[in-house]
C-alpha cells in the first residue's frame, strides 16, 4: 500500500539522469583522467573512462634514443617505484642480449626494488588516505617516505627519478654505512606502520566508507586484466616475485598476502601487510649478500674501465661506440616481467640488431586497471568512486606512457 | 618449457600456424587475422591450457616488410603458469584484425590503444575511437612514418609576451632616475 | 569596478598603500595545484611536515579555481590537457599568478615529441619559472621565495594593468612590439 503510493509519487516526478564531469584536473584523482559519470541522484550508471592526459610519447621518444638513453624514460613512467622500472627494462634487455649479471647486482637490484615499493606503497596509502580527509596518516605516511628516499638518495644521487640500472648492472654500489642507514630508518617506517594501523584500521569513519565498496571478484578480476594488490585482495594468489621468480626472490623468504573479499578494505591491507614483507626482505637480503663485481664483464655492454679508455686505443674506441652508438643488441622480440608497484610491469622489446630500439612496449598495470574500472564505479555511489580510485593507484606516467 | 602449448594449437588449428618458435624462453605461434578468434577461444577453454589472462596486446610495425604490422598478443595462464605469444600478421592495405572483445573483456580497452597509435581496425569492436590521443588528432603515431616532432595544438599556442607590470616599472624607470624619492 | 578601474595612468605613487597589500598578498597565497605528473610527488613533499610550505602562508590547496590566486602547474603539460588549463587560468579571477614547476611545465623537458607543449608560458603567463626533473623541495621552496619577492615589487594596481594586457591578447594582439600601455605625461 504505501509502495504503491510511493510508485505514484514516483511517476509524477519527473527525473533524468545528470551527466557529470570529473574532469581532468580533480583533487582526488591521483593522476589526470577524465570521468564522465551518468547520474542518477548519487548513484553512477554508467563510468565512461578517458586517459591520455599525461600522455608524452615514451615508446616514439625511446625508439630515437639508444638502449642506455632510455633509462631516464622509464624513471617516469611509475614515478613512484622509478627503480622498479629501470630494473624491468634492464631485465628485458639482458634477456634478448642472453647475458647474466653478477650476483651481488641481482642483491643490490632486489633490494633497491623493495625499496621502491615501500616507497609507492606509503604514497598509496598516504594519498588515499589525505582523499578521504585523514589528513595526519598521510603526514606519517610522507615522513616514512622521506626517510626511504634519503636512502635512496644516499645510493644513487636522486631521490625520485634515479636512473640508476644500466645494462648488465647497475650505476654504483651501496655505500658503506647502507646498514646503519638501513636500521635507522627500518626502525621508524615500522613504527608508521603501527600507528598508521592504529589510526586506520579500525577507525568508523575509514570502515564504512572502505568496506564493501568496489568490490571486485575473482574470474571478473582476471577477466578484466587486473594484477598485483588488486588481484591478490579478490584471493588469487599471483606474485610474479612467487611465481616466476627473478633476481634473488627465492633465496628470501616472504609471504605474499592475500584478501578475501576483494574491496577496498582488502586492498589497503594487502598494502600494509607488503610493507611489512618488503622491509623483511630488505633485512634478509642484507645479511645475505657477498660482496663482489656490480657489473658484468660483457665488453659487448659495459664500457671499459677509465684506465683503459684513457691510456689505450681500443678501449677509447670501444668506449666511444657504446656511447655514441648504443650497445648493439642481437634482433628479435622478447618479453620480459616484473612486479610493479601496482601490478605485473612487462616490456616487449623488439630490436633490429643496431644501437637503438625497434619497439619498446611497456605493459603497464595502470592502463589495463583502468580499462576495467568502469566495472568497479556502475552501481556504486560518487563518494565511492574516492576509495576505489585511490587503492586501484592508478599511476599517471605508467598510464599514458 | 615445453612446446606443448604450440603442439596444442597446431593440433587444433592445422593450418592456422605459419610459423612458431621458441626463442629466449618465449612460445611464440604466427598466424593470420582469420584463425585469430578460435584460436584464442582454445587457450582460454582447453584443459591444458587454461589460459585465463589476457596479459597484453600490442603491435609492431615492420616499416619495410610485407606485411607491414603484426599485433601481438600475450596469454597467460594463472593456474598452470606458462605463456603463450600470438603474432597476427597484418597487412598495410587491410589493416584489420577481429577483435576479441567477447572472448577476453579487457581486449577491447587494448585495442583501442592499438588503433589509436597504429590504426589498426579491429572489426566487430563495439566503441573503437583513440583513448590515448584525442578526437581530432590525425594520424598515428607510432607509425614509423610519423615524424617525432609533428605536434597538432588543440589551442592556438602565443608568443612570450611582456609582463604588464614590467612594463609599468620600465615607464616609471625615468622618475627615478630624476631622483624621486618615491620607491617607483 | 573598484577604483583601480578608474585609475588610466599612475597619478599618485602609492608605496604605503602597495607595501601593506603586497605584504598581506604574499604572505596569504591560496594555490590551485594543477599536478600531473612525477613532479607532484616533490609538490607532496614539499607540502608535508619536513619541508613545510605552510610557514611560507601557502598552506592551504583550494582545488576551485574560483578560490585560488595562485596557480602550480605541476608536470607536463601535452596538447590533450591544453584547453583544459588554458580555461582553469581563465577562471582563475584577478590578482592571480602562475608558478611553472619542474622543467616540462616550463620548457617541454626531455619530451620533445608530438604529444607535449614545449613549455606552459606558449599557453597561459608565467611568473616564476622552477627547473629540475624534479626540483628538490628546496628549490620549490626558493620559487616560492622568488615569486614573494616578485609580488612585493608590484604596483597593487596590478588589477588593471592586467585587465588591459587581457583585453590586448582577447583581441588578437600578441606581438612584441606592441604599442606600450602607458604613455608619457610631460608634467
Amino acid at each position: 500500500m504505501a509502495q504503491d503510493f510511493i510508485d505514484t509519487i514516483d511517476q509524477d516526478i519527473h527525473s533524468e539522469p545528470m551527466i557529470l564531469q570529473m574532469g581532468p584536473s580533480h583533487p582526488a584523482t591521483h593522476g589526470t583522467v577524465r570521468f564522465t559519470l551518468t547520474l542518477d541522484g548519487e548513484t553512477i550508471i554508467k563510468a565512461d573512462t578517458e586517459v591520455g592526459y599525461l600522455h608524452r610519447g615514451f615508446e616514439k621518444e625511446v625508439e630515437n634514443k639508444t638502449w642506455t638513453q632510455a633509462f631516464p624514460y622509464t624513471d617516469r613512467l611509475n614515478y613512484v617505484s622509478p627503480l622498479l622500472n629501470n630494473f624491468g627494462y634492464a631485465l628485458a634487455v639482458e634477456k634478448l642480449l642472453e647475458i647474466e649479471v653478477p650476483d651481488r647486482c641481482d642483491w643490490i637490484r632486489t633490494i633497491m626494488g623493495e625499496l621502491s615499493r615501500l616507497s609507492d606503497h606509503l604514497t598509496c596509502l598516504g594519498a588515499g588516505a589525505l582523499e578521504l580527509n585523514a589528513m595526519t596518516a598521510f603526514l606519517y605516511a610522507i615522513e616514512g617516505r622521506e626517510l626511504v628516499w634519503d636512502i635512496v638518495e644516499a645510493v644513487t644521487g636522486a631521490r625520485m627519478t634515479v636512473s640508476y640500472g644500466r645494462i648488465g648492472g647497475v650505476k654504483d654500489d651501496l655505500p658503506e654505512n647502507f646498514g646503519e642507514m638501513w636500521q635507522k630508518a627500518r626502525a621508524r617506517i615500522l613504527d608508521i606502520h603501527a600507528t598508521t594501523h592504529k589510526l586506520l584500521s579500525r577507525n568508523r569513519i575509514f570502515l564504512d566508507r572502505m568496506e564493501g565498496t568496489g568490490v571486485l571478484t575473482p574470474d571478473q578480476a582476471i577477466a578484466w586484466g587486473y594484477t598485483g594488490p588488486t588481484l591478490r585482495s579478490t584471493g588469487v594468489a599471483y606474485d610474479v616475485r612467487k611465481d616466476h621468480p627473478y633476481f634473488k626472490y627465492n633465496e628470501v623468504d616472504f609471504t605474499v598476502p592475500v584478501g578475501t573479499r576483494g574491496d577496498n578494505y582488502d586492498r589497503y591491507l594487502v598494502r600494509m601487510e607488503e610493507l611489512v614483507q618488503s622491509v623483511s626482505i630488505i633485512d634478509q637480503a642484507l645479511e645475505k649478500m657477498e660482496p663482489g663485481p656490480i657489473n658484468t664483464d660483457d665488453p659487448r655492454v659495459m664500457l671499459p674501465e677509465k684506465q683503459k679508455v684513457y691510456n689505450s686505443i681500443e678501449g677509447m674506441i670501444a668506449h666511444f661506440k657504446i656511447v655514441f652508438e648504443g650497445i648493439q643488441v642481437p634482433a628479435g622480440e622478447v618479453y620480459s616481467y616484473t612486479e610493479g608497484g601496482c601490478g605485473e610491469l612487462g616490456f616487449y622489446i623488439v630490436s633490429n640488431g643496431t644501437g637503438k630500439p625497434w619497439k619498446v612496449h611497456v605493459r603497464s598495470p595502470s592502463f589495463i586497471h583502468m580499462g576495467g574500472i568502469h566495472k568497479l564505479l556502475e552501481g556504486s555511489m560518487i563518494s565511492d568512486l574516492i576509495p576505489t580510485f585511490d587503492t586501484i593507484n592508478m599511476i599517471g606516467g605508467e598510464c599514458d606512457r | 618449457m615445453a612446446k606443448k602449448l604450440i603442439d596444442l594449437v597446431k593440433r587444433k588449428h592445422k593450418d592456422a600456424v605459419v610459423d612458431s618458435h621458441n626463442r629466449l624462453g618465449d612460445d611464440t605461434v604466427i598466424i593470420r587475422p582469420e584463425h585469430l578468434i578460435e584460436i584464442a577461444t582454445t587457450l582460454r577453454d582447453d584443459a591444458g591450457a587454461k589460459m585465463n589472462l589476457l596479459r597484453d596486446i600490442t603491435a609492431v610495425d615492420y616499416l619495410n616488410r610485407v606485411p607491414r604490422f603484426e599485433v601481438v598478443y600475450i596469454f597467460y595462464s594463472i593456474e598452470l603458469k606458462h605463456q603463450l605469444l600470438v603474432r597476427v600478421l597484418v597487412d598495410e592495405d587491410s589493416c584489420k584484425v577481429p577483435t576479441l572483445n567477447e572472448v577476453y573483456p579487457i581486449a577491447g580497452w587494448l585495442e583501442r590503444e592499438v588503433f589509436d597509435m597504429y590504426g589498426v581496425d579491429f572489426t566487430g569492436h563495439p566503441d573503437l575511437r583513440r583513448v590515448l590521443l584525442y578526437e581530432e588528432f590525425e594520424g598515428h603515431p607510432l607509425r614509423k612514418d610519423y615524424a617525432v616532432q609533428a605536434s597538432q595544438p588543440r589551442v592556438a599556442l602565443r608568443a612570450r609576451e611582456r609582463d604588464a607590470v614590467e612594463e609599468f616599472k620600465e615607464y616609471v624607470q625615468d622618475e627615478r632616475a630624476k631622483g624621486s624619492r618615491e620607491q617607483y | 569596478m573598484g577604483l583601480e578601474h578608474k585609475i588610466d595612468e599612475s597619478i599618485a605613487f602609492t608605496t604605503k598603500l602597495d607595501d601593506a597589500v603586497n605584504w598581506a598578498r604574499k604572505h596569504s597565497l591560496f594555490q590551485y595545484p594543477f599536478v600531473t605528473a612525477c613532479c607532484g610527488m616533490e609538490y607532496m613533499a614539499t607540502a608535508a611536515s619536513r619541508y613545510d610550505i605552510a610557514r611560507f602562508g601557502a598552506e592551504i590547496p583550494r582545488f576551485s579555481p574560483r578560490q585560488a590566486d595562485l596557480l602550480w602547474v605541476v608536470g607536463t603539460v601535452n596538447h590533450k590537457l591544453a584547453p583544459f588549463l588554458r580555461r582553469i587560468y581563465e577562471q582563475i579571477s584577478e590578482p592571480k599568478w602562475v608558478i611553472s614547476f619542474g622543467v616540462c611545465a616550463s620548457t617541454g623537458g626531455f619530451y620533445d615529441n608530438y604529444a607535449t607543449v614545449q613549455g606552459i608560458d606558449k599557453i597561459i603567463p608565467v611568473d616564476v619559472y622552477i627547473p629540475g626533473c624534479p626540483p628538490r623541495p628546496e628549490q620549490v621552496l626558493d620559487g616560492l621565495l622568488a615569486l614573494q619577492a616578485k609580488i612585493e615589487e608590484e604596483p597593487w594596481l596590478k588589477y588593471a594593468y592586467e585587465e588591459k594586457r587581457r583585453m590586448r591578447e582577447s583581441e588578437g594582439g600578441i606581438i612584441e612590439d606592441a604599442e606600450p600601455l602607458f604613455r608619457k605625461v610631460d608634467v
